[in-house]
């Protein structure tokens, strides 16, 4: 049962729910900004050359281990998912924090990716946005990325609490597609600013 | 028509004039159509006593078939448009016609710089000749340019020329023109850049042929050179006002 | 049918609202569509006053250039800069947007589709209280050193990107934040519109039958939405740049002028089909009840206008052709924009078909819809002038653009604003507006438009370029003969100010001593017609359910000339 609400809200006339509907709204939204973000990479690194000097100084093994720990993560919303589509409020809450968990492993490896960079006395291994346009990227993409994912946590956490009280059961699929997407951009990231070089 | 306002100094200023007259033309003859049809259904249509109004769903194609078939012949015509003016783009933006002479054009905040390439017609030699805001070309030459500038977007307009061209720093771009008519016209900034950017002008003069142009060229490397573009800024103080003229005063003169 | 509604439908608007809400409540933080659509009304009407006066100093200091503006003050080269970007900016994001989409969206998606809120009311709130923050931040960049943004709302970097060269440090960097915030107030709003409009229609109501209007501002949201996302990307690259020193869009650093100009115009050039179509779907609703006719070619213009959708993402780089592109990329750019003109010319011409056979009453808002088609159709063929990528070259920045573009722009966010409110200020506010002086203010605005912008086409002609503080400054352009021109189109466009006391008198005045509103006072077809006016909270006693589509105007056999859609047997 939903929040009450207007009865707008629980129609269909698509079939669609609507929640559903208005998650795939954002994604969409999303898809355009990170994915003009990553052509505006693209473009660059084909008109820069040297570009891919500068990638050699991305930790690739981090990288790697971050897309497992985020592909992990969001077999776990699946499975809160199919939970919380049993009602098994016990079983759901442990997945979502399982996945928060994946979250924060990365957020943590992120942060010893960057801190390698940014907190390091050799200048030669000091890479900053302010370094060349290819760090700017860098920083950017990944910047806004991570915080999406703090975003998809705190949203996680919220959702988590709500099951507990027996609320909007819908809702865990909504933010495991958000979750998913938040992947996929990772999955696009890594090879165009780690691997390409 | 933009010759009324503006005279064509340049090989290609007729060009883009006839394209313009061809446009009006086109579109003109459908703007009137369009008017007059719509006119003619609000005074024929209007709501009368008694009279009620017809059910029409526009879907049958005998009922589509009225808005489908001007709209092809929107198209028809569109095609025209677009086969003339590829073909004075192309001329204009796309080829390099063998070059007679070459100037280098500088914009910054908030000026023209102007590289002339002396006696050796080459730039980048000890005897190019630079200017501020004053252009000076000579009549029948095709003149390669090489645009650059040293910090904003501006762009390198020449309303008599019909000419306009974006300036990027860090990157040189190249076009051409040939005047084909003496005179002294207005050179402008069509790129906004910053406060300045409304008296970013400046003053290219068209010599009527070599000694004229030798003449200026020379005067300006013994200094004897009177800026051109600062001469006729100086001639107008027609419509200039000054501060204290109450508005009153000034809205009257002006009718 | 499709339909998974919840059973007790019909009772639920009851069960809503028997709870008392203290003033704020109500009003600060409703959740209610229709007070957040008269919210968004508001402060667009508000804006436009703000944007109007701008254009008010701009235009006096280029007819009396140096003089001092009465009720201004001096407009030095730096103001001017200001002035006119935020002219621009505001019109389009804080009128144009808000009224159009936001405003009338929201008054009228959950009525004309017969339910009694959109999907998420909280979200909607959140979307307005956004906006808000972005009007707030928008003139916070005015009052901080070195005053507002004056790089023309296009922001071209490197210009806008390095304080030293704007000398706007902050209200750069405050304006882009603005433009930013209201960007993702629209995207939210969307949300809204485009679930409403799809899912919470009335049992019955098919695709085909959901009111123009509506299905213009669905399709201009998802058009926002897929334009503006590369742009919001190409916004934190120049914030960055500003604030940080990066420097994407910088070439000292490595970085390209030219991709922001890409990012920008790839939502700018959707854009202005975003606003196009809400004012589009006004003027169908409009034409359609008091020409008492059907739309002619409903699914021909719904489809047309797909097509113009998707054709307005390819079109661009026209923005572009003398901005050092790639000259060849220019011939695309050419062949796409031209042939945009086609389905365009397709659905003005099913408008005007529309008329044929009609029976025509020329009240108020007829006129301003009738002003819409006769003044855009002059912009959309001007527009042909600027496609043409070798006229550009000579009329890129100058005059005739400014021309053009408000040819298209005023019909669509000012004329449609007036027709819009005109028509459905009786079901919003419950009164009658004063007919006479709603065809006062009708002609005292369309006639003096037309005194300020078509000699704007001759000044255009003459070589006049754009964003220029003082025409003095160039001997060609500072003719005695072109002068005369500037002061012609401001002493029109005082005119023009002036005539908006008459409306703002009768859209005042007629709240408190109107005529008391009627239901249905127009006769119209659509569902909103047929709650009281104006709705109560939960819109419908009992909710509809739709027998037919929105236009079944004059059909044979009937007593009435109208049949509205949720009346199951003929009358």
């Amino acid at each position: 049962m939903s929040t009450q609400g207007p009865i707008a809200t629980n129609r269909s006339a698509t079939g669609i729910p609507t929640g559903r509907l208005a998650v795939w709204w954002l994604l969409a939204s999303e898809i355009f900004i990170f994915g003009g973000l990553i052509a505006c990479y693209i473009l660059y690194r084909l008109n820069n050359p040297w570009w891919s000097g500068e990638a050699v100084f991305t930790k690739v093994p981090a990288g790697a281990f971050n897309t497992f720990v985020l592909l992990t993560s969001s077999l776990f919303i699946v499975l809160a998912h199919d939970a919380a589509e049993k009602k098994d409020v016990n079983r759901a809450f442990k997945f979502i924090w399982y996945t928060i968990g994946g979250g924060l492993v990365f957020l943590l490896v992120k942060y010893y990716e960057y801190s390698s960079k940014l907190l390091t006395d050799d200048p030669e291994l000091l890479k900053t946005p302010l370094t060349n346009t290819y760090w700017s990227f860098y920083y950017t993409a990944t910047g806004m990325h991570a915080l999406h994912v703090i975003g998809g946590m705190v949203i996680m956490a919220l959702i988590s609490f709500d099951l507990k009280k027996g609320h909007n059961f819908h809702r865990v699929e909504l933010i495991g597609l958000y979750w998913h997407f938040v992947d996929i951009v990772w999955i696009f990231l890594f090879p165009l600013l780690y691997i390409a070089k | 028509m933009i010759e009324y306002f503006v005279p064509g100094a340049s090989t290609y200023a007729g060009d883009i004039d006839f394209l313009f007259d061809m446009i009006t033309v086109i579109v003109g003859f459908w703007f009137v159509m369009v008017l007059a049809v719509m006119t003619y259904f609000m005074v024929r249509f209007r709501r009368r006593e008694g009279v009620r109004a017809a059910y029409i769903s526009g879907d049958p194609h005998s009922q589509k078939k009225w808005t489908h078939y001007p709209h092809y012949s929107v198209i028809a015509l569109d095609v025209v448009i677009i086969i003339f003016t590829v073909m004075v783009w192309v001329d204009v933006k796309q080829t390099l016609p063998q070059a007679e002479d070459k100037i280098r054009v500088v914009g910054q905040q908030w000026s023209w710089f102007f590289i002339h390439s002396g006696p050796d017609g080459k730039l980048d030699t000890e005897d190019d000749i630079s200017t501020v805001n004053d252009l000076h070309v000579k009549k029948d030459t095709v003149y390669h340019f090489e645009l650059e500038s040293r910090d904003v977007l501006h762009n390198f307009s020449v309303p008599a020329f019909r000419l306009r061209q974006d300036t990027i720093p860090g990157r040189t771009i190249t076009g051409w023109f040939e005047p084909n008519r003496t005179g002294i016209y207005d050179i402008q900034c069509a790129e906004i850049c910053g406060y300045g950017h409304g008296i970013m002008g400046a003053t290219i003069v068209v010599h009527k042929d070599q000694q004229a142009y030798d003449a200026a060229m020379e005067s300006i490397r013994n200094r004897t050179y009177e800026s051109d573009y600062q001469k006729r800024l100086q001639k107008m103080t027609v419509s200039t006002v000054s501060n204290r003229e109450s508005f009153r005063d000034k809205l009257l003169s002006s009718f | 049918m499709g339909q998974t509604t919840v059973t007790h439908d019909s009772h639920a608007a009851h069960e809503h609202d028997h709870h008392e809400q203290s003033f704020i409540m109500k009003y600060f933080f409703s959740t209610d569509h229709k007070i957040i659509g008269l919210q968004y009304m508001f402060t667009g009407m508000f804006m436009a006053i703000v944007g109007g006066y701008f254009a008010y100093a701009f235009r006096m200091q280029l007819a009396f250039p140096g003089m001092e503006v009465p009720l201004y003050g001096n407009v030095g080269p730096g103001e001017y800069n200001m002035l006119i970007t935020n002219h621009g900016s505001i019109m389009i994001f804080w009128v144009a947007m808000p009224v159009l989409i936001a405003a009338f969206g929201n008054i009228l998606i959950p009525l004309m589709i017969g339910c009694d809120d959109m999907v998420f009311p909280r979200l909607n709130r959140l979307s307005y209280q956004i906006f808000l923050l972005s009007v707030v931040v928008l003139f916070m960049s005015f009052f901080v050193q070195g005053g507002g943004f004056g790089g023309a709302w296009t922001s071209y970097p490197p210009l806008s990107a390095v304080a030293e060269y704007n000398l706007t440090d902050w209200g750069a960097s405050l304006w882009l934040i603005a433009v930013a915030l209201e960007f993702v107030a629209f995207l939210i709003g969307g949300i809204n519109f485009v679930t409403t409009a799809m899912n919470a229609r009335a049992p019955g109501m098919r695709m085909t039958d959901i009111p123009m209007v509506v299905w213009m501002i669905v399709l201009a949201s998802i058009m926002f939405m897929a334009s503006v996302g590369p742009l919001i990307a190409g916004s934190i690259m120049l914030l960055m740049d500003q604030r940080i020193g990066t420097t994407f869009f910088v070439p000292s650093g490595g970085g390209d002028p030219i991709l922001w100009q890409h990012l920008f115009w790839f939502f700018g050039h959707p854009e202005v089909y975003v606003v196009l179509l809400p004012a589009l779907g006004i003027v169908a609703e409009i034409m359609t009840t008091f020409a008492r006719k059907k739309l002619f070619g409903y699914k021909t213009i719904l489809y047309t206008t797909f097509a113009t959708g998707g054709l307005a993402f390819v079109v661009w780089a026209h923005h572009q052709f003398i901005a050092g592109i790639d000259p060849r990329m220019a011939n695309i750019f050419l062949v796409t924009t031209l042939l945009i003109s086609i389905p365009i010319a397709e659905i003005l011409f099913s408008y005007i078909a529309t008329l044929y056979g009609g029976s025509i009453e020329f009240r108020t808002p007829m006129l301003w819809a009738l002003g819409f088609l006769i003044t855009f159709l002059l912009g959309g063929v001007t527009g042909i002038y600027l496609g043409s990528s070798a006229l550009d070259i000579y009329f890129h920045d100058s005059y005739f653009v400014i021309a053009h573009f408000h040819y298209t722009f005023f019909p669509i966010a000012i004329i449609g604003m007036f027709a819009a409110i005109y028509y459905w200020y009786p079901k919003m506010f419950g009164k009658m507006m004063d007919e006479t002086l709603g065809k006062i203010h009708f002609w005292g605005t369309i006639i003096p438009f037309n005194g300020i912008f078509l000699p704007l086409f001759l000044v255009g002609m003459a070589g006049q370029h754009r964003r220029i503080y003082n025409f003095q400054h160039f001997p060609d352009l500072a003719t005695a003969d072109l002068q005369g021109i500037r002061v012609f189109a401001t002493v029109s466009m005082v005119t023009m100010l002036l005539f908006q006391f008459v409306f703002a008198y009768n859209f005042f005045v007629s709240m408190f001593k109107g005529e008391k509103a009627p239901a249905n006072p127009w006769k119209s077809n659509t569902l909103e017609w047929t709650v009281p006016s104006p709705p109560p909270h939960g819109n419908f006693v009992e909710l509809p359910t739709v027998y037919r589509g929105p236009y079944e105007y004059s059909v044979p056999g009937n007593k009435e000339d109208y049949w509205p859609q949720n009346m199951p047997d003929r009358n």
